[in-house]
């Protein structure tokens, strides 16, 4: 049995919008489960005591002091939207 | 059948820095859209997010004052799913390492008793931006400046019973993060806000019924309505035979009911996974020490001491510790006058407070000052002034017309309590009134009453009632 179903492929490409064809839909199952199973295989380890990772570094987060440092980039960042109307990004209507 | 009601909440509390929780934009409220949204904000390829000082120190003295345990690791997480004011596609959150968890908070209940509300976790997290609904020819506009703004997310445990306890657990939640000056508890602003996890069982029975999540309330007022509605309509679903949906739902305040979010109707699945860009956070013991040596007077531990050392009641010490503006408003009123504390008191949960809630206003926002409203109790003190007279004074006050001295001069309100004064307009009622005077001495003592108000008539309410009262029982 493969790791991974075609319907967990179709979910998962659906929670991150990505369109998918049925070709592409078995491909990506067959390519993702050889993936998966690796994982499968690691699994197996006795990780028994052992600090969950959570990054490769083996650094601690550094913390800023709170200062203002950012100003204002309304202007730049408006050229890279399709819509701007009263400063405000238009998208298509969301609503509750 | 009995239905049990089971509440726990998640509270939003916008964190009091000046800047964004992992970049230096400022987070001032008001601006201008996207103008306090930078390069990391909104996810652009490169960026690395920076945590902020400020909120890790903030979680702290919340995890302290709720004696909660401060995790000496914890671990940021990316919360991924798709809306437009998302501009990375993922919220950073903190899943399964929160900052602080395992603590407790006591809530004084209406009739004075204790419950205790466990704290499951508190963690940092980063809010989202704003989209706009109105006027954009059938589109939505969105602000990015709200994005990234720091956000604590407390969590309680299932331990409401009704609407009101999860109101008083809110108010008490909300004292507290102001006292600790964490959050400026603005809910109209939206920085002070609130999930309810509501759902109901059989009385007696032990396991939980299926609860639903409704979103984003954002006054006392509105979580008490919708929690009643939301029960209300779990107990008619399940006792026509339904079943309740686990759901996601919005307070629709205008209508008084809960409604489901559309957007959130499929199954939330947010695939945790710690976020690369950030590594573990480390809180040293030294840095909790040092943060415990700078906690503020707590709200329960200020209503103790204005027990104690003002002789309060119970009740009035907890109406005037909820806000923290308003216990410094009495403290402030009190230190300028010589009166006792219950006076102090009555007058701002009072008079002060029914204007203030007349007029939609905050007691920061009151038009009399503390200086004010002490100025015109001294004159109650003194005498100069009756308490009658002393609501209109502080009308005028409230009015703007200046300070109690020169209200009082002004329209001549001062108390006349020089008795041949009143006595020369008792006898001049007297005479106007021979008729009930007769009836009066052949026995009609209610007419006592009648004498007392053509005196304070006379006098526009300025005559000392009490004297009033002694001199006219010698005269008749």
């Amino acid at each position: 049995m493969s790791a991974i179903t075609p319907d967990e492929v179709a979910k998962v490409a659906h929670l991150a919008r990505i369109a998918m064809s049925d070709d592409k839909l078995s491909e990506y199952t067959q390519s993702l489960s050889s993936t998966l199973e690796l994982v499968q295989q690691m699994q197996q380890v006795d990780t028994k005591g052992v600090t969950p990772m959570a990054h490769p570094l083996d650094t601690i987060q550094p913390q800023r002091s709170d200062h203002v440092t950012e100003g204002d980039f309304s202007k730049a960042i408006n050229q890279m939207a399709p819509k701007i109307e009263a400063n405000l990004f238009l998208v298509p209507q969301v609503i509750e | 059948m009995e239905w049990e009601t089971v509440i726990g909440l998640e509270v939003h509390a916008q964190l009091a820095t000046k800047t964004k929780i992992f970049s230096g934009a400022a987070i001032a409220y008001g601006a201008a859209p996207n103008t306090q949204a930078c390069a990391i904000d909104l996810g652009l390829p490169g960026v690395l997010p920076v945590l902020n000082k400020a909120c890790v120190s903030m979680a702290i003295k919340f995890g302290l004052s709720t004696q909660c345990a401060i995790a000496p690791r914890s671990v940021f997480a990316r919360k991924n799913y798709f809306y437009p004011d998302l501009p990375k596609g993922y919220q950073i959150s903190q899943f399964e390492l929160p900052i602080v968890h395992g603590g407790k908070l006591d809530v004084q209940q209406e009739d004075g008793s204790i419950k205790t509300i466990g704290i499951t976790r508190a963690h940092l997290e980063e809010d989202a931006g704003k989209s706009l609904h109105e006027d954009f020819h059938g589109m939505s506009g969105i602000d990015f400046n709200r994005t990234g703004t720091p956000l604590l997310e407390i969590v309680s445990e299932p331990d409401m019973r009704c609407a009101k306890e999860a109101v008083a657990y809110l108010k008490a939640l909300h004292a507290l993060v102001t006292y600790l000056e964490i959050c400026d508890g603005n809910m109209q602003e939206g920085s002070f806000r609130c999930d309810a996890n509501v759902s109901v069982r059989p009385k007696g029975q032990k396991e939980f019924g299926t609860r639903t999540e409704t979103k984003n309330v954002n006054s006392f007022r509105f979580v008490e309505r919708a929690i009643n509605y939301e029960v209300e309509r779990q107990i008619q679903v399940l006792e026509s035979g339904g079943t309740i949906n686990q759901e996601t739902l919005l307070f629709d305040a205008a209508k008084g009911e809960t409604r489901p979010m559309r957007s959130k109707e499929e199954a939330n699945d947010y695939r945790y996974f710690p976020d690369p860009d950030l590594l573990p956070v480390i809180i040293e013991q030294q840095q909790i020490d040092s943060i415990q040596q700078t906690m503020p007077e707590l709200p329960w531990e200020k209503q103790h001491r204005f027990q104690q050392q003002y002789g309060l009641s119970q009740y009035d010490a907890n109406v005037l510790i909820s806000n923290k503006a308003l216990s410094e408003y009495f403290e402030t009123t009190l230190e300028q006058t010589d009166s006792d504390a219950k006076l102090v008191a009555n007058w701002i949960m009072g008079d002060l407070a029914a204007f203030l809630n007349k007029n939609n206003l905050s007691i920061e926002e009151s038009p009399v000052s503390a200086e004010n409203l002490a100025g015109l109790i001294k004159r109650i003190s003194d005498n100069t002034i009756s308490g009658k007279i002393a609501k209109t004074v502080f009308e005028a006050m409230w009015q703007g017309e200046g300070d109690a001295d020169t209200v009082i001069e002004k329209h001549g309100l001062k108390q006349i309590t020089d008795d041949s004064a009143i006595v020369a307009i008792i006898d001049q009622v007297i005479a106007e009134s021979p008729q009930q005077l007769e009836q009066y001495r052949a026995g009609k003592d209610k007419l006592f009453g009648y004498f007392v108000g053509q005196v304070m008539k006379k006098t526009q309410g300025k005559a000392n009632p009490k004297q009033v009262n002694e001199l006219l029982r010698k005269k008749l």
